[in-house]
């Protein structure tokens, strides 16, 4: 399964690209901006210089931000046709967005509620609608987020890589129960989840 | 400078005294501050509200109040805060107040409908009032998005409908700033001669003019299908609920950037003042604004990546987006660069303006992970957008009503007020600041969705410190607004210009009289020339 690029790490590689030129920006308008405070404060520097503008300086810090802009642009992009595209051979699921639950429908059928259970290493495709309201299904250690809205089929898709329990929340504001609108997803074995598709749960 | 009878002491009409010579006055001064008090009183219960929430979220549970309270809590916070404070904060206090004096005229072009403006925006908080007291406050964030909004059973109508009349005070107001700033200049003031303040309220106007219908049309829309249910955003009966959402931000973001570039003109006023130094970059500041205007009426989709938008629609407004960043950037830039070889003088405006800087970077730079396509994906709806926009709105436009209200306060009432508590307010302002949103960038990328009651063990410990920050960030608003409010008790002396501004309303009294001028205001050829406030205050040169 080592052919399917992971979307998680081009999402955050894409974060680390945006938020460290962000932290170096800062750092440099702060501390020039306190050292001009402090070098030309006023008992030590009483004649100001008469500087309107400069053209040159103006352009480079035109340029330079707009080609970093785009290059930010282009890794997002990136990431996002990753989190996209689906690979060949996924396994479909459908998910039930309703006031206040999930409900997850398996290819045999079976459904389970708030818990959705998945195979490791197995690409998998969350086939997305809304019985009612606007919901929005997040699962954060997987970098996928899809709204799931009535008369709308969405979709979203990710590749859990190692076996445990992750989180799963609604994020799209639904009303009272919004916060308790939780949920889980169980990564397990290949064995241990068609041995759980096969169980009666009723 | 000779005695000369302030607009605080206009002959009253026979049969109105007092406060009802206020209440129908055609002064834009007076309206100006019949504004801020009004939009003080809303913004102090909208930071209770906050701290309401913030409180409830401190700990693990249910804290203080029920979800469905909750709920209403953070809307009316939304509510309040955006269209009562933010959206008129600057131009309806400042705007209204400085506008025609620093075009050097002696009013607005349409002193009734700048009334009636007032009016209106009285009209809708009353009705947001009674939205409250009626069938419960709306349950649906500030954002009122179908079909939640359609099928709760709170009072979203009233609600809806006091937006909507807010809005129509909003664009009344853009209407007459821009017809103003076109017919009521004084001869030798040209467009490159306009103080940078103005210009910004220009570029706002425009965009409150023209985006402002969108959303009221929205609104109605609403409230004609909580009524009759006609269907329009219903997918179950041939509607579309994404077609709200577009409708919706075609306003509301082009409305951030109606919060935000006036608070930029601010700044652009007072770094060069306390540096003695000309702005650098005039023209640039002038063009970024009106880029931001325009470039920023067409990002709006960038709040919907996750909606099920087609990933064409995404590719366009992430662009966009990184586009609209670079006009915020260039003024970031020119504001630093105006410091540098200035004589600096320190200043609580000035103080809050470095701070507004710093803050409205760290807004300006975690946008970029928003406009991100991908990333996005992974923050959106959760507590870094929650961040992120505070620190835009209220470390951007918040501190910026702040520094413009330390900035022209001896100008509006005569007064000066304490230093150094202002001082203290600031610091434990910004400190609480950070204090209090810093946790939350960490607790989104965490995973923590925004608008939630309630949440899991592992957001505890952020949470708490937001609380915590919480408390610092109130105290410091109480300290600033207590110390402005002790110096009515003082004599009313400040001098018509104390700082060393070269724009005109630094040429008249303070505070100015009826006609804003007493002579004729001379027009310099460049608004931001200095030469002359450094020859003036030179050793040997003339002290006021």
């Amino acid at each position: 399964m080592n052919e399917i690029v992971n979307p998680v790490h081009l999402v955050d590689q894409s974060f680390y690209f945006i938020i460290g030129f962000s932290f170096f920006f800062l750092f440099v308008i702060t501390c020039v901006m306190i050292w001009f405070v402090i070098r030309y404060r006023r008992s030590r520097h009483p004649v100001p210089a008469d500087i309107r503008g400069n053209l040159g300086l103006e352009l480079v810090w035109i340029i330079i931000p707009t080609i970093i802009a785009l290059g930010m642009f282009v890794s997002g992009w990136k990431s996002y046709t990753g989190l996209r595209t689906v690979p060949k051979g996924t396994m479909e699921i459908e998910a039930l967005a309703q006031s206040f639950s999930w409900i997850f429908i398996y290819p045999n059928d079976k459904e389970s509620e708030n818990e959705l259970v998945v195979p490791v290493n197995t690409p998998v495709k969350l086939k997305m609608t809304s019985l009612d309201v606007l919901h929005s299904i997040f699962i954060p250690a997987f970098r996928v987020k899809v709204d799931a809205v009535q008369g709308l089929n969405t979709y979203a898709w990710f590749l859990p890589q190692e076996e445990g329990e992750y989180d799963l929340f609604c994020t799209e504001y639904c009303g009272t129960g919004h916060s308790d609108m939780t949920g889980t997803v169980r990564v397990v074995s290949r064995e241990e989840y068609d041995e759980w598709l096969e169980e009666d749960a009723w | 400078m000779k005695a000369t009878a302030s607009f605080f002491e206009t002959p009253e009409p026979a049969r109105f005294k007092g406060i009802l010579s206020w209440l129908i006055t055609l002064d834009h001064k007076r309206i100006g501050l019949m504004y801020l008090f009004v939009i003080l009183f809303w913004f102090l219960l909208a930071i209770f509200l906050g701290g309401l929430i913030r409180l409830e979220l401190m700990f693990e549970g249910q804290t203080i109040m029920e979800p469905e309270i909750y709920n209403s809590v953070f809307t009316l916070h939304g509510v309040i805060m955006i269209f009562l404070f933010i959206i008129p904060a600057l131009p309806a206090v400042f705007g209204n107040f400085f506008l025609p004096i620093q075009i050097g005229a002696d009013d607005v072009f349409f002193p009734k409908l700048n009334l009636l403006s007032w009016y209106l925006y009285i009209l809708g908080g009353i009705v947001a009032i009674i939205s409250l007291f009626s069938d419960g406050f709306p349950d649906t964030g500030w954002t009122f998005y179908v079909p939640f909004s359609i099928s709760t059973n709170t009072n979203v109508s009233t609600a809806v409908f006091a937006a909507f009349i807010l809005g129509m005070a909003s664009m009344l107001t853009g209407l007459n700033f821009i017809t103003t700033i076109h017919r009521m200049r004084r001869p030798g003031m040209g467009w490159m001669q306009m103080p940078l303040f103005t210009w910004s309220l220009y570029a706002t106007s425009w965009v409150q003019l023209l985006a402002t219908p969108v959303v009221s049309i929205t609104l109605v829309l609403v409230i004609l299908e909580r009524f009759f249910s006609v269907g329009l955003f219903d997918a179950t009966r041939g509607g579309d609920p994404i077609l709200y959402q577009h409708l919706f931000w075609m306003y509301s973001h082009p409305a951030v950037y109606i919060m935000i570039l006036p608070g930029m003109g601010v700044i652009s006023e007072i770094i060069p003042v306390f540096a003695r130094k000309s702005i650098f970059g005039y023209k640039a500041i002038v063009i970024s604004s009106l880029t931001i205007a325009i470039a920023g009426s067409l990002v709006w989709a960038h709040h919907m990546y996750t909606s099920g938008m087609s990933d064409t629609a995404v590719f366009v407004f992430s662009l966009l987006t990184f586009i609209v960043a670079i006009p915020s950037a260039i003024k970031v830039f020119s504001w630093v660069s105006t410091l540098y070889k200035g004589s600096i003088e320190m200043t609580p405006p000035l103080f809050l303006s470095l701070c507004f800087i710093y803050l409205f970077s760290v807004g300006g730079l975690t946008g970029l992970v928003l406009g991100a396509a991908g990333p996005d994906i992974h923050v959106h709806d959760t507590h870094f957008v929650v961040a992120h926009f505070h620190f835009t709105m209220f470390g951007g436009t918040g501190f910026a009503f702040f520094a413009a209200l330390h900035y022209w306060w001896p100008k509006m009432f005569g007064r000066m007020y304490n230093f150094k508590a202002a001082y203290i307010g600031a610091i434990l302002l910004t400190g609480g600041f950070m204090f209090h949103y810093v946790p939350m960038f960490v607790l989104g990328l965490m995973g923590m969705p925004r608008r939630y009651f309630d949440y899991l063990p592992q957001f505890a410990q952020g949470n708490f410190y937001a609380g915590f920050g919480a408390v610092f960030i109130i105290l410091g608003i109480v300290i600033m607004m207590i110390n402005l409010g002790v110096s009515f008790k003082r004599e009313r002396d400040a001098a018509a210009d104390p700082w060393g501004g070269t724009t005109l309303e630094w040429m008249t009294p303070s505070p100015p009289p009826l006609h804003n001028f007493v002579g004729e205001p001379v027009v310099d050829k460049y608004p931001y020339d200095f030469t002359r406030v450094v020859a003036k205050h030179a050793p040997g040169g003339q002290e006021d």
